[in-house]
């Protein structure tokens, strides 16, 4: 425990002095920079530490606020969540340095420093709360610190839009949270956890009601669909560290929540768990497709994200299904892959976001229409990004798979199942996954492919530079990270069973013996892996040993005859992906101009689409407009006059003393 | 004996893998009336190639290396995971059917960038395709496979298949004979057989695998040809081992079974091919569905 | 004692009436410096907790600030923002006063409700406590001049003050002192906005700075 609030003292501690510097920009990065290092390696023991001894921390403080208490309480559970939450702090730092000295200016890095290290110190106290009040304060700190990371680049008007939509999503998230912790706090009479457990779970209507409002609150923050609007547009604008760490792990603490009320709630309903599972496959599919659909990279990884929660919340409906109907072995393998989920989207897409923040640094663009062969020119860069998109879409050997394997795993156990709702459930996860890991391939090679391979299509990309140093290693340490959980799957997976059992509420007994019946089959998948790395090192040597003796040429690719290709001629990032737009055309509903070319020399013809977010143009613009309008009436209350506010001021203090009065 | 038996499928599949193409190419040249070509072409064609020197493309990297190697491998770890009908594969655990999904993925989307890496139109019009069909396809796969684990009870592929015997059949026939339609139609898919794609043209029409390796040659492209026998083999056992329930217990008989119904497979792909001729690219996605749906309706039927 | 509080307390509502009905802001400044002068003294008469240096030092604070303190400033303001030496009021002077009958009168009945809830309290001083409140009130809301309302401000504290002192037993110092600093804080603020609205917009008109609505 002592470790942990070091942890937060450190990273505050830092952030106070990269502002008391703000003048100098060396000291200031130095300040913040080692400020979030040292707080970040400190809560990364703290959190490991709790994990492998099992215990959980206690640490109660009566603080001077009316109600609550500082109450934290790190179990198995939040331990697991710190591990993100901590780890991508860390990695960030060690890129955020260099990639904050290479943007224009001196401006804003005081600013920045702080600010992440709040977020960060936020992010952990949230988890370690055990208390609602301290849990809301903590929520609000983390939820406002972003905005000014958002806002980093205030110059420009789409920024300060996106920021302002942020805090308004926000905004609206934490009042459904606000309205159940109130609910919570005035029906247990206190605001300890452990009342709430007990009020609950004499309470099932109650039950009901505050998991809907956690599930809008915290999915909110998640950013499920609908609720996702805010995420590609405060995601891509941030500087890229600050986008890891929001994509990596602030998501990951509305899972946190969501989660964590499950475990207060008590045994839950069948139907929360199907709805956990439509949610999911909804948000995963919708959030893949509208990925696929933008031509800003950033924004692409902002969409993705949403698909990733999509899989995590799959994972946990089928949990939460298991759960519910007494299905041990389905509710250990659904948290399971769920959780696993958790840490690793957070390493692979932490990479992604970094990645594209080296784009950004090298070619000076994120549009896919400007990019192109930077592989050759940012080697490093381009291999970590390989390696992470290849995570992200789920493929042997990294980690991604594992997680999806468990998914799948989970639900073909529910598809065996004789009870009929429970195999259907089972079905609709193992399409929504198949689907979903379909069309992720086809983003990820598009994002891939079209970025590093090919010939570059600007000036600007022909003349990208390697980013320095330390923001390569950060990279790379990430890389790594997805190669070694997915070798190390097994003892990974064995390892998490406390942390199942606190999410789920089985006995930590009971968990590792579902655990085991599938160490084994990971066991093995970790040996097909092996293979296939011998397997292609074989075929390398063989094919080398081949062409030893033989004439390797050079030459242009084939272009059909034609004279003078250019790399105009490349298949561009929309065109790759409009097969697949077209035909998912009622999700993406991305508007195309179309110029076609006319008469027989044309000499002009243009084509371009615009992939605005669906949700944010047909449901949410209209109705807060409308709203806007409806509460517009109220305007003529606003007189202008000192004297008429003061006015309401005294009515309102007559009619209340007459009140008490009569 | 047992340790025969259980390198045999993969063992087949290597040796005779080829030899599958050679006999759709000769059914279709028979149908066309000509002779056609030999029934060891394909043997003739990768020898061919792994003598050859090899042209890279200028603006091509390392990943364009690297695709057909990472195709090759993913699909030769995957064959040690695929039974041969009744005969069991060398490696057996629960789960292993999404593993070999995975690395079919895993091949697919090596060959997917090595296609984006040469900067052409021609293929990176394959790799739109070929990610837009196989997006469909995986669900339909796993779908397949999910029916089929239901019926028999069973998460991993040989004792799956082993359960599919004669008795299987009679007690789940509609089901069975659905998923077989299914299995069919993603074979056909996965392979860029008609009437998904025209394995014998590069003509932009008919684009999506034949196209994507364009630019590959030498032993990276016999490589390629290699695995994409294997995909079919691994395909076309996991259909004939559903269709043919020949589940006697003697290695010799059930694999005599299955390399006849193997043969057969490829005279029927090879009718047809003869007697289809391609979709328009519109309606690919609406076969792979409506396959997908054949499954899903098995399903319901099991369901109650 | 009780003859003194009832001196004060008709004093008292004399300066509120006084206040409605001058027109000219010199007076209403020295009105507002008697009524703080008087009701500095409440603490003296009343003495709840015993009659103590307590008593004696929030007699003597709030004497000095509300007495002479605020005062001073205000007719330092006068002078240097230039304005009109003219209250200038939306309401009319004599509808003022006849409103102050009005809010008399709602004040005697609002304290003999909360009479029997405030026991142990010398009662003829809460209803001049809760006149004070609407009178101050009523100042800021129907007066142009921004010093009016920085008096009618005064006015509204010193309601407070009195109805504090009058309930609080035991300890008021704590709490008086706390509602002092308040006003210091208020006033010092008003003064420093009022100079500097008038130096930017050459007006301390306030229906004039509605102009600024958004």
């Amino acid at each position: 425990m002592f470790e942990f609030i070091g942890a937060i003292v450190l990273l505050l501690v830092g952030g106070m002095a990269a502002v008391a510097f703000h003048s100098r920009p060396g000291p200031c990065q130095t300040a913040g920079q080692s400020g979030a290092i040292a707080g970040s390696l400190l809560g990364l023991v703290a959190a490991v530490r709790i994990l492998v001894t099992g215990h959980p921390e206690t640490l109660i403080v009566t603080w001077s606020m009316p109600g609550g208490s500082l109450y934290f309480q790190i179990d198995a559970l939040a331990a697991f969540f710190l591990l993100p939450v901590f780890g991508l702090s860390l990695v960030a730092a060690i890129y955020g340095r260099a990639y904050l000295a290479g943007r224009a200016g001196g401006q804003g890095l005081a600013g920045c420093w702080f600010h992440s290290n709040l977020l960060t110190a936020g992010m952990a106290s949230v988890i370690a709360a055990h208390d609602g009040l301290l849990f809301l304060v903590s929520w609000e700190i983390m939820a406002l610190s972003p905005f000014f990371l958002v806002i980093f680049d205030d110059r420009k008007a789409a920024v300060r839009h996106a920021a302002w939509t942020y805090l308004a999503a926000t905004h609206l998230g934490t009042a459904f949270l606000l309205v159940a912790f109130v609910m919570l706090g005035q029906a247990a009479g206190s605001s300890d956890y452990d009342a709430y457990r007990d009020i609950l779970q004499a309470n099932p209507g109650l039950a009901s009601l505050v998991f809907i409002l956690a599930l809008i609150g915290f999915g909110s923050k998640a950013g499920i669909v609908p609720a996702h609007v805010w995420l590609p547009e405060a995601h891509p604008v941030a500087p890229s560290h600050a986008s890891a760490l929001m994509s990596g792990a602030m998501i990951k603490v509305g899972i946190y929540g969501l989660v964590r009320i499950l475990t207060l709630l008590g045994p839950p309903q069948p139907w929360w768990g199907w709805l956990l599972i439509a949610i999911g496959a909804s948000s995963g599919i919708l959030g893949v497709l509208f990925a696929m659909a933008q031509h800003d990279l950033k924004r692409l990884l902002a969409y993705s994200s949403v698909e990733n929660i999509g899989i995590i919340l799959l994972g946990i409906g089928v949990g939460v299904l298991g759960l519910a109907t007494g299905m041990l072995p389905l509710a250990v393998i659904g948290f399971a892959a769920g959780l696993l989920h958790v840490v690793n989207h957070s390493i692979f897409k932490g990479l992604l976001f970094l990645g594209a923040g080296a784009v950004q640094h090298g070619a000076h663009s994120l549009d896919f229409e400007e990019l192109g062969g930077l592989l050759k020119r940012m080697p490093w860069t381009g291999a970590a990004f390989l390696i992470g998109a290849a995570a992200i879409v789920g493929l042997p050997p990294l980690n991604g798979f594992v997680g999806e394997f468990l998914l799948f795993y989970s639900g073909f156990l529910a598809v065996m199942q004789p009870a009929p709702t429970i195999a259907i459930a089972g079905l609709v996860a193992v399409i929504a996954m198949a689907l979903i890991s379909g069309l992720a391939a086809a983003c990820f090679a598009k994002a891939f492919g079209v970025v590093f391979l090919g010939s570059p299509r600007s000036a600007e990309a022909g003349e990208a530079h390697e980013i320095a140093r330390p923001m390569r290693a950060a990279m790379a340490l990430l890389a790594v990270l997805c190669i070694v959980i997915g070798l190390a799957a097994p003892v990974i997976v064995g390892a998490s069973a406390d942390v199942v059992a606190a999410a789920t509420g089985v006995p930590s007994g009971s968990v590792r013996v579902q655990l085991a019946t599938v160490a084994g089959p990971l066991s093995m998948t970790v040996s097909v892996f092996a293979i296939l790395i011998v397997m292609a090192l074989l075929a390398w040597l063989f094919r080398v040993h081949r062409l030893r003796a033989r004439r390797i040429g050079s030459g242009p690719v084939w272009g059909c005859g034609y004279l003078f290709p250019s790399a105009k001629m490349q298949y561009t990032a929309s065109s790759f992906v409009q097969p697949l737009t077209t035909q998912f055309h009622l999700f993406v509903r991305n508007r195309e101009a179309l110029v076609p070319p006319t008469g027989y020399f044309p000499t002009a013809a243009s084509y371009s689409s615009d992939s605005g977010d669906p949700w944010l143009r047909l449901l949410f613009a209209p109705t807060f407009r409308w709203f806007d309008r409806i509460v517009g009436r109220l305007n003529v209350l606003q007189r202008g006059h000192i004297h008429v506010y003061v006015l309401y001021v005294a009515a309102t203090l007559v009619a209340l003393l007459l009140w008490a009065g009569l | 004996m047992p340790e025969l038996a259980l390198v045999a499928s993969p063992v087949c599949a290597l040796l005779l893998a080829p030899l599958l193409l050679g006999l759709i190419n000769r059914t279709k040249a028979f149908v066309a009336g000509r002779r056609g070509p030999p029934l060891l072409q394909p043997y003739f064609d990768i020898a061919k190639y792994a003598r050859r020197g090899a042209i890279y493309g200028d603006v091509t990297s390392w990943v364009f290396l690297l695709g057909p190697v990472v195709s090759l491998a993913a699909l030769m770890a995957a064959l040690l995971l695929v039974p041969f009908g009744a005969i069991p594969a060398p490696l057996s655990f629960s789960g292993d059917l999404i593993v070999v999904a995975g690395l079919l993925a895993l091949g697919r989307f090596a060959i997917v960038l090595a296609a984006l890496d040469t900067g052409s139109s021609f293929e990176g019009m394959g790799a739109s395709r070929e990610v837009h069909f196989a997006a469909l396809a995986e669900p339909a796969l796993l779908l397949a496979l999910a029916v089929l684990a239901r019926i028999t009870g069973a998460l991993s592929l040989t004792p799956l298949y082993q359960g599919i015997t004669a008795a299987a059949w009679i007690a789940a026939l509609p089901t069975l004979a659905l998923v077989a339609m299914t299995l069919l139609v993603l074979a056909l898919v996965e392979n860029s057989r008609i009437p998904v794609d025209d394995p014998t043209t590069h003509l932009e029409l008919t684009m999506i695998h034949e196209v994507m390796v364009l630019d590959h040659s030498g032993p990276d492209l016999g490589y390629i040809h290699y695995a994409a026998a294997l995909k079919l083999w691994i395909l076309g056992s996991l259909l004939v081992g559903l269709v043919v329930p020949v589940r006697s217990g003697i290695v010799w008989l059930d694999g005599s079974a299955m390399l006849l119904g193997m043969a057969v497979l490829a005279v029927v792909i090879g009718m047809i091919e003869s007697a289809m001729a391609r979709y328009r690219l519109v309606h690919v996605p609406q076969f792979i569905v409506g396959a997908a749906t054949l499954s899903a309706v098995g399903f319901i039927l099991i369901l109650v | 004692m009780f003859a003194l509080l009832e001196t004060v307390h008709a004093l008292g509502l004399l300066s509120c009436f006084a206040l409605l009905g001058t027109s000219r802001i010199g007076a209403c400044i020295r009105w507002l410096s008697f009524q703080g002068i008087l009701f500095g003294l409440v603490p003296l008469i009343v003495h709840q907790g015993g009659f103590g240096w307590r008593a004696g030092l929030l007699a003597a604070a709030n004497i000095a600030l509300k007495g002479i303190g605020f005062p001073w400033l205000l007719l330092r303001l006068r002078g240097r923002a230039g304005t009109s030496r003219e209250v200038e009021p939306f309401v009319s002077f004599v509808m003022s006063i006849l409103f102050g009958i009005f809010a008399l009168g709602l004040s005697v009945w609002l304290a003999s409700e909360l009479k029997p809830a405030l026991h142990q309290a010398p009662f003829l001083m809460l209803d001049s406590s809760i006149f004070l409140i609407l009178i101050g009130l009523f100042l800021i809301i129907s007066r142009r001049n921004a010093l009016m309302q920085v008096i009618g401000y005064l006015v509204l504290e010193n309601g407070i003050f009195v109805f504090g002192v009058i309930t609080v037993v035991g300890t008021p110092l704590l709490v008086e002192l706390g509602v002092l600093l308040d006003a210091f804080v208020g006033v010092f603020v008003m003064g420093i906005a009022i100079y500097h609205i008038n130096r930017e917009f050459g007006s301390i008109e306030v229906d004039r700075l509605s102009a600024l609505k958004g």
